[in-house]
């Protein structure tokens, strides 16, 4: 059932409705959250005050943009305020600049020494796509931020370039930037694990 | 500007991947990319390594909340429904 659909059903009331959005959506709502808060549990909070501001204000949505960008914006501006209680410092990215490739994997001229195996090999030999997408989400739960948040909005949740940026306040530049780094990291993880299938 | 247009080495085409599958590079860098890809193997594992996980990405399905979680959120919603 599409988000809308549900939307429908929880406006009557439906249990299962707001069940079902807060399996699709809280697990999200955590991450973007935790890119403005200090702790894991301040996160969970803003996710917990996002959920009843939803059903709060549920009778009032126009449909004019997404529920999922509606849900997005609510769990921003929460996020927004809490963070600047705790006084926490937007993180920036750690490894901002450098190489986002192990220097190792190149020789002294720049060429890879050691090249990637393609994954559709491990796949197709030893894994199904099952393995691949839970090697993907156990890598992107284990970047940092700002990676985490960025990674999970345009990647997970298919979210353009630029609403990432307006969501994050970002710029355009920046959200690319942490982008790249961060999908560079997942792609290590799960190379890594599918090598480590092989065996 | 010699270095400019000279061949990519690998370990500089990596670092254009993504900005390539998102279709951001400058005319320019994309024409380098694909002429050092059209050559290197390896770096076109990479870039399909890279769209391999964007798009697995794209189907990855949240892990399911604990259940003390979904609880509180489920009793905060019966609150809400009684409440009204």
């Amino acid at each position: 059932m599409d988000d809308a659909a549900l939307l429908e059903s929880l406006l009557g009331g439906d249990e299962s409705a707001f069940t079902e959005l807060v399996r699709r959506y809280h697990p999200t709502l955590v991450k973007v959250a935790r890119y403005y808060v200090r702790s894991a549990a301040s996160a969970e909070d803003v996710a917990q005050d996002t959920w009843i501001a939803v059903l709060k204000g549920i009778e009032r949505f126009e449909g004019r943009s997404s529920f999922k960008t509606w849900l997005l914006r609510i769990c921003v501006n929460r996020a927004r305020t809490s963070g600047v209680k705790e006084h926490r410092s937007i993180p920036v990215d750690p490894n901002e600049s450098g190489p986002t490739v192990a220097a190792h994997r190149f020789d002294k001229g720049g060429l890879w020494s050691d090249p990637p195996v393609p994954f559709t090999e491990a796949i197709d030999s030893r894994l199904d796509n099952t393995a691949l997408l839970s090697a993907v989400r156990g890598a992107i739960d284990s970047l940092g931020e700002p990676q985490q948040a960025v990674v999970t909005l345009r990647d997970v949740e298919g979210l353009s370039t630029q609403e990432v940026a307006t969501l994050l306040g970002l710029s355009e530049a920046n959200v690319r930037v942490i982008l790249h780094r961060g999908r560079a990291r997942v792609r290590e993880i799960v190379e890594e694990a599918m090598k480590g299938s092989k065996i | 500007m010699k270095l400019l247009s000279s061949p990519l080495v690998c370990r500089d085409a990596v670092e254009l991947v993504s900005g390539y599958l998102d279709g951001t590079l400058s005319r320019r860098q994309r024409r380098r990319l694909e002429k050092h890809l059209a050559e290197c193997d390896a770096c076109t594992a990479y870039l399909d390594q890279m769209r391999a996980t964007i798009a697995a990405s794209g189907k990855v399905t949240p892990e399911d909340l604990p259940s003390d979680v979904l609880e509180g959120l489920v009793n905060l919603f019966r609150q809400y429904r009684d409440d009204t």
